[in-house]
């Protein structure tokens, strides 16, 4: 790919419009799904196309750019996204959460606090938490309308009676400021707080569903749960082996062919620092 | 540590690298050029074309060589570079009937107006490998020239001698004059259809919606679907009416000038699909239609195309909804290859902050149930 033949940001400017209109309608309605014409990318679906034409409408020459991909950004796809937005915009990119102001994810939120300014992009591939409970979308534009979230609740309901604990660990079904029944993106049940009332702007890319929603700054984010059972972050018995911490996401590698195991934090650029 | 995932750039580079002389295989050999496939393997460039949807047989080869003959492959190239091209005007839409025929054939009648005008078919020739085509030099038989009395197509038709002309009429526009076939009709105040490529795909679609996103669906996909209506998923009892191939013009009306220019001809298949008819209190018993239409040769996917269409019908026609492919939002949603393979391939990608997660609930799980059974 020669730059010059493609448009800053590779998305033709008209298209750039488009989303942003999405965008809006989606940040002035937090929660709810706004349909938008998605386009082919230059990435397969499913490797973050929403996320990735959120980015390109949205960034400008003075960005900062931070990709990760399971927290890390040296993960190949993070890897692949990064370059291709540097490319075809020419932006300078980092892997710091303090010096990004645009940071494209896909499957966590970086454990260093967001502040006012900065904008996370999430890469979706099923904007829609219902969508295991009702196929059938003229089915679930009908609930959402009525805030008709029962199906979701008795999910819950029986996997506590079957298990003992809400079995869902990722993904995990969040009320935007009472109204909307909303998908957070695959990130951990771990990252679930961060998204109530966080001081940066959240958008939510579904390429191949065509769909965004957002969080704008400081909205009231409630995960799904009951009085006598309430949501509960995943925890660690070990810390980290490399830099010790106790209060990260944390990721189980195996060393060798015994199995034996080591923890280490999923954010490179907070186990780095530290 | 962890070079499996965290391979960095260096690995994807040498990845790339791999691709490339992969590509290009035994170096002792001439490279295949893109003219090449685009004149001897271009039955593959339709395809790709269509599910790629842009009609550019040169860029559609381009893709095919670049992919090394992966179509699903190409197709998705091919839209990920049609995306960044700008929408500058609608053509008119495009007259089939009109077309400049090189096959046309009707399995309703024996003899239809115009004659049946075989083409380049491979229908009625048997299926042996033809071991001449191994020999490096050119196969005897290929003759530089179509044969003579293939201008515009060899016909088996009795009436050798008419020439048509002009395009032969369509075999639903002879059908529908005496009432037996339901009309084409166009929704009241004839609105713009809906533009796939510009606005998502909303549910229910309208059948200009749904004919579009079959015209650049799987033709696997839609080959299956269609397959399964006719073993009993959904019966349509359909009849090939017509199926035509050739070009036609598009046009576009330039503002400055205000009437129609040609810009060029396209090679389009298409199927005309007569089904089991339906009648109501107001109208009598009648054909109903189901219909396909793909860039380049493409009479699998025009006549899958047909059948799924009809099948899509149901509700429309008052049929009960039993079958996976009358169900619009089950046959549309998964009808893009581009989507699909995408989805189904991301899996590739690493998961392992979510299957940590099932990991440390598992592990709780396993221990609390431990405790319940001392």
């Amino acid at each position: 790919m020669s730059d010059a033949e493609f448009n800053f940001a590779y998305l033709d400017e008209q298209t750039k419009r488009m989303i942003r209109r999405s965008i809006l309608k989606a940040v002035a309605i937090p929660g709810y799904q706004v349909p938008f014409a998605s386009r082919e990318m230059p990435l397969p679906y499913g490797w973050g196309t929403g996320g990735l034409q959120v980015t390109c409408a949205l960034v400008g020459p003075d960005d900062v750019l931070k990709v990760i991909d399971q927290g890390a950004d040296d993960t190949t796809n993070a890897v692949n996204i990064r370059r291709f937005i540097a490319r075809t915009t020419g932006v300078q990119t980092t892997t710091h959460t303090t010096k990004a102001t645009l940071i494209q994810t896909r499957h966590r939120i970086p454990e260093t606090p967001l502040k006012a300014g900065q904008i996370m992009v999430f890469q979706v591939p099923q904007p829609e938490p219902m969508f295991r409970l009702e196929p059938r979308e003229t089915e679930r534009r009908r609930m959402h309308a009525m805030a008709d979230y029962g199906l979701m609740q008795v999910r819950l309901y029986e996997d506590i009676a079957r298990h003992g604990h809400v079995a869902t660990t990722y993904d995990y079904p969040v009320m935007v400021e009472d109204r909307y029944l909303m998908s957070p993106s695959p990130i951990p049940k771990f990252d679930v707080p961060k998204l109530d009332q966080s001081p940066a702007l959240m958008l939510f890319g579904a390429g191949r569903e065509k769909r965004i929603h957002a969080l704008p700054p400081y909205t009231r984010v409630e995960p799904l749960d009951f009085d006598d059972y309430p949501f509960e972050r995943q925890r660690w018995e070990s810390a980290c082996a490399l830099c010790g911490s106790r209060e990260s996401f944390l990721d189980e590698m195996i060393m060798d062919d015994a199995g034996t195991r080591q923890f280490v934090c999923s954010d490179t650029d907070w186990c780095g620092a530290r | 540590m962890y070079v499996a995932v965290k391979g960095g750039e260096r690995a994807i580079d040498a990845a790339d690298q791999w691709v490339r002389s992969r590509r290009r295989g035994n170096r002792t050999l001439a490279e295949l050029s893109v003219a090449q496939i685009q004149e001897q393997l271009h039955l593959s460039v339709a395809r790709v074309m269509a599910e790629g949807a842009l009609y550019d047989p040169q860029l559609a080869a381009l893709a095919i060589k670049q992919a090394a003959g992966d179509l699903v492959e190409a197709a998705f190239l091919l839209r990920a570079y049609r995306t960044t091209l700008p929408r500058l005007t609608d053509s008119l839409p495009v007259d089939t009937g009109r077309m400049r025929i090189e096959r046309r054939i009707s399995a309703t009648f024996k003899e239809v107006p115009g004659g049946q005008i075989l083409g380049p078919t491979t229908d009625y020739g048997q299926r042996l490998l033809d071991f001449s085509l191994l020999g490096e030099e050119e196969s005897p038989d290929a003759n530089p020239e179509a044969p003579q009395d293939a201008q515009p197509g060899a016909r088996s038709s009795v009436k050798r001698s008419t020439v048509a002309t002009s395009a032969p009429l369509r075999v639903t526009e002879l059908m529908g004059r005496d009432g037996l076939l339901e009309s084409e009709q166009a929704a009241p105040g004839d609105p713009q259809p809906a533009d796939l490529t510009r606005e998502p795909l909303r549910f229910p679609a309208a059948r200009p919606l749904r004919l579009q996103a079959l015209a650049r669906g799987d033709e696997g996909y839609l080959l299956g679907l269609g397959y399964s209506t006719q073993r009993g998923y959904a019966h349509t009892h359909p009849f090939v009416g017509e199926l035509r191939v050739g070009q036609v013009e598009v046009s576009v009306i330039a503002p400055e000038l205000g009437f129609p220019v040609v810009l060029g001809e396209i090679e389009l298949t298409e199927c005309q699909m007569i089904n089991q008819f339906a009648g109501s209190d107001e109208a009598p018993p009648m054909f109903t239609r189901g219909y396909g239409l793909v860039f380049g040769q493409g009479e699998r996917k025009s006549i899958a195309m047909a059948l799924v269409d009809r099948a899509l019908r149901a509700v429309e026609l008052g049929e009960p909804e039993t079958a996976p492919a009358q169900d619009q939002e089950f046959v549309l949603s998964h009808c893009d290859n581009l989507e699909a393979s995408g989805f189904v391939q991301h899996l590739k990608l690493p998961h392992h902050v979510d299957f940590q997660s099932e990991l440390e609930l598992l592990r709780r799980l396993r221990a609390d149930h431990g405790t319940r059974e001392s």
